[in-house]
């Protein structure tokens, strides 16, 4: 992962100067035949500065499908920049109510995890979650963890799922939570390469949210409907989308 | 083969740590009358004390002599100590009580770079260990031991010991008093002039035993000693001199104790899978906090965190005076393989590892796994089952929700719509727990999907009567 600026570590000393900033965005300040051949070199340079993965272009998409795991739901894939949930990151789904299909939103991404072999953990479930209903969706239980956390332990042991690096995905409910933590959490899934589902209600969403992706899901005649909130990677104000599941 | 001998030549006085060396000191042991000095330190041999005097005598002699009375479980354990220690370079350990110990280190010189470097590592880590000592090697135990009786510190290999041996002096040979006084008698003062003695006339005046003994000296008889094994339990105890309340101070000392816990396990080359912490209060009794792991450790570090999760959960009594550490389930290890190109990250922890984190601070029932039970009534479909079990068969059902309710309750407000349903369950009546109910997939009011129930029987229509059994979030 770079997470260092792309203007470090130049090859040379004359590359040293191509790579700086100044340079790029003052070519007129040369002489007229430094600055050709200077122009030049820049422009691939700059090419070359551009394709860093730490730099991102306003209306440019970039899907580098390492990073996400595929929903399961078509609409929602294409939506999302990365073709899926985003992996060592937090996911926020914002609901209103239980029973709206919010879980089931996960189900096939679950799936595909357990199928890796990849563990789950459940931190402090509001319900029982139903094994049948599970294994009728294609979780393979056996790789699924149900952790009882009092309120006081539930960011403690959601952090530590998602640090630790050997669970696929965490799903958390937070009803009370605030930046500082959440961004503990994602940090932690950054760190842990772990997808952090965090379930928050609506109220939620006018707060600000370290995490990658926030959903809301949203029940109406028509079955459940999923407006983007903010999505790391892209640009545009809130989608809002249907699934045909 | 070669046998180094450690003697630990004031093991009476060392043990009980008395380092005043200006005053005369005496070790005593017996009762009463038949009192008499066991050890006597240089400054009281100076005056004339010597070690098996009656203590009247030594008394009579040195009026300022301070006398303790002995103690042999120090002693033992103070032997028991360096047989631990010396463990660390050779399996072959064997204890001759009181004071001595072998071990055989021919097999380890190569591990160690030779005999120089190990005896100049062992000479330095016995000199902190605070113990006077005298140490020496040998091919054979018997021999090594008749060197370090004569404060040689030598190491001989096996063609030059006939030559050292004739040399050494009769006190030292390690037979029966009685008999070296008779051969002293004799005018034999060396351990060479006995072997050059004809045998049938030797063996006349001093034995088949003492003559054994000899053989066994220059190794053309086979030596039988008793292997050491090192504790299969372990218990430690420090005690405060004043009492601790909180739960972090006591940190400090838990640290320390798990630490050489940590250095007795690589030291077995074992792993520990149960310890116990007992809190000693002083008048209440003691707390006890067992701490389980999945699997065997020794890692100091990781097992102090999940020690002091664990006192960290209790609420504390009394102030704590002592605190004490028990192992009786020391298992042996498998150590991790590591991949050579380690591809995880560094801060990764393995599986086992974040299970006994997360047992140890929300304690042990608190990670499950999921599991699927073949019973037709939902609030029994499924159960808790322990983690990484394998899951049980699973039979086809119909739409089951993703969250069920601990308990069924009634539904609030009418359901909006009847989606799927209904879907007669009636089962058990073979357990006392039968159930006769219409399950639905209901809509309700707000979008939501509910899994509700009527008693068998009742319309579908039926605006009372509902009870809501799962949601399918």
């Amino acid at each position: 992962m770079f997470t260092s600026s792309p203007f470090e570590s130049p090859a040379s000393p004359t590359e040293a100067s191509i790579y700086s900033p100044f340079v790029v965005h003052a070519p007129s300040s040369m002489t007229s035949v430094a600055a050709n051949a200077g122009a030049r070199r820049s422009d691939a340079a700059l090419t070359e500065v551009l394709r860093h993965p730490a730099i991102w272009r306003r209306g440019a998409l970039r899907t580098n499908a390492a990073d996400a795991l595929p929903t399961g739901f078509e609409a929602l894939d294409a939506a999302l920049p990365g073709g899926g949930w985003p992996c060592g990151a937090l996911s926020e789904i914002l609901i209103d109510e239980d029973g709206i299909g919010e879980c089931s939103l996960l189900l096939p991404a679950l799936a595909a995890l357990t199928a890796a072999r990849r563990r789950v953990a459940l931190v402090a479930p509001p319900y029982i979650p139903y094994a049948p209903a599970l294994a009728a969706a294609g979780v393979d239980l056996a790789q699924l963890v149900h952790i009882d956390a009092s309120a006081v332990d539930t960011h403690w042991t959601a952090e530590q799922c998602l640090r630790a690096g050997c669970c696929g995905a965490v799903l958390n409910w937070l009803p009370r939570t605030d930046y500082r933590q959440l961004r503990r959490l994602q940090l932690a899934a950054e760190t842990g390469g772990a997808i952090g589902f965090v379930f928050r209600p609506f109220a939620a969403a006018r707060e600000t949210s370290p995490a990658a992706l926030r959903l809301k899901v949203v029940a109406d005649a028509h079955g459940p409907r999923i407006e983007i909130l903010k999505c790391r990677g892209r640009f545009e104000s809130a989608q809002t989308l249907r699934l045909s599941a | 083969m070669l046998w180094a001998c450690l003697r630990l030549t004031r093991l009476a006085l060392d043990a009980l740590h008395s380092g005043d060396e200006r005053h005369p000191h005496a070790v005593v042991d017996g009762t009463g009358p038949r009192r008499r000095v066991v050890f006597a330190n240089d400054a009281a041999t100076k005056i004339g004390v010597s070690n098996g005097q009656p203590l009247a005598s030594a008394q009579l002699l040195c009026p300022r002599l301070a006398i303790t009375s002995r103690d042999e479980a120090a002693e033992r354990q103070a032997l028991e100590t360096f047989a631990t220690w010396i463990y660390r370079y050779s399996a072959d350990v064997s204890l001759a009580a009181p004071d001595t110990l072998f071990a055989e280190i021919g097999a380890s010189l190569n591990l160690f770079d030779g005999w120089p470097a190990l005896e100049r590592r062992m000479r330095g880590e016995l000199d902190h260990l605070g113990f006077n000592y005298s140490f020496a090697a040998a091919p054979t135990a018997a021999a090594a031991r008749v060197f370090a009786a004569c404060n040689a510190g030598i190491a001989i290999p096996a063609a030059a010991l006939q030559p050292v041996l004739d040399a050494a002096p009769l006190v030292a040979s390690g037979l029966a008093p009685e008999t070296v006084s008779a051969l002293h008698s004799m005018g034999l003062r060396l351990l060479g002039d006995l072997f050059r003695l004809p045998r049938p006339e030797l063996a006349r005046r001093i034995g088949q035993t003492a003559l054994d003994h000899l053989d066994r000296l220059r190794g053309l008889a086979p030596e039988s000693l008793q292997r050491w094994h090192p504790s299969a339990r372990y218990e430690r105890r420090i005690e405060f001199s004043y009492g601790i309340e909180s739960q972090v101070a006591l940190a400090f000392p838990l640290q320390r104790m798990i630490r050489e816990f940590a250095l007795f396990l690589a030291m077995r080359d074992g792993g520990t899978q149960r310890f116990e912490l007992r809190l000693e209060h002083e008048r209440t009794a003691c707390t006890r906090v067992e701490v389980g792991l999945l699997a065997p450790q020794r890692d100091a570090a990781s097992l102090f965190d999940l020690a002091r999760a664990r006192i960290e959960r209790i609420a504390l009594a009394a102030p704590v005076h002592a605190l004490a550490l028990h192992a009786d389930d020391l298992p042996t290890l498998n150590p991790l393989h590591r991949d050579l190109f380690e591809t995880n990250r560094r801060e990764q922890l393995d599986w086992p590892a974040l299970v006994e984190r997360l047992r140890a601070r929300l304690g042990d029932a608190s990670l499950h796994g999921l599991a699927c039970v073949a019973d037709h009534r939902p609030g029994r479909a499924w159960r808790f089952a322990p983690l990484d079990a394998k899951p049980s068969a699973q039979a086809a059902c119909a739409a089951r929700p993703f969250w069920l309710l601990q308990r069924p309750m009634p539904l609030q407000g009418a359901p909006q719509q009847v989606i799927v349903g209904p879907e007669r369950i009636e089962s058990g009546w073979w357990d006392e727990r039968d159930q006769r109910r219409d399950y639905y997939v209901v809509e309700m009011h707000g979008g939501q999907r509910a899994w509700a129930f009527l008693q068998s029987g009742s319309p579908a229509n039926a605006t009372t009567g509902w009870t809501l059994h799962g949601w399918f979030a």
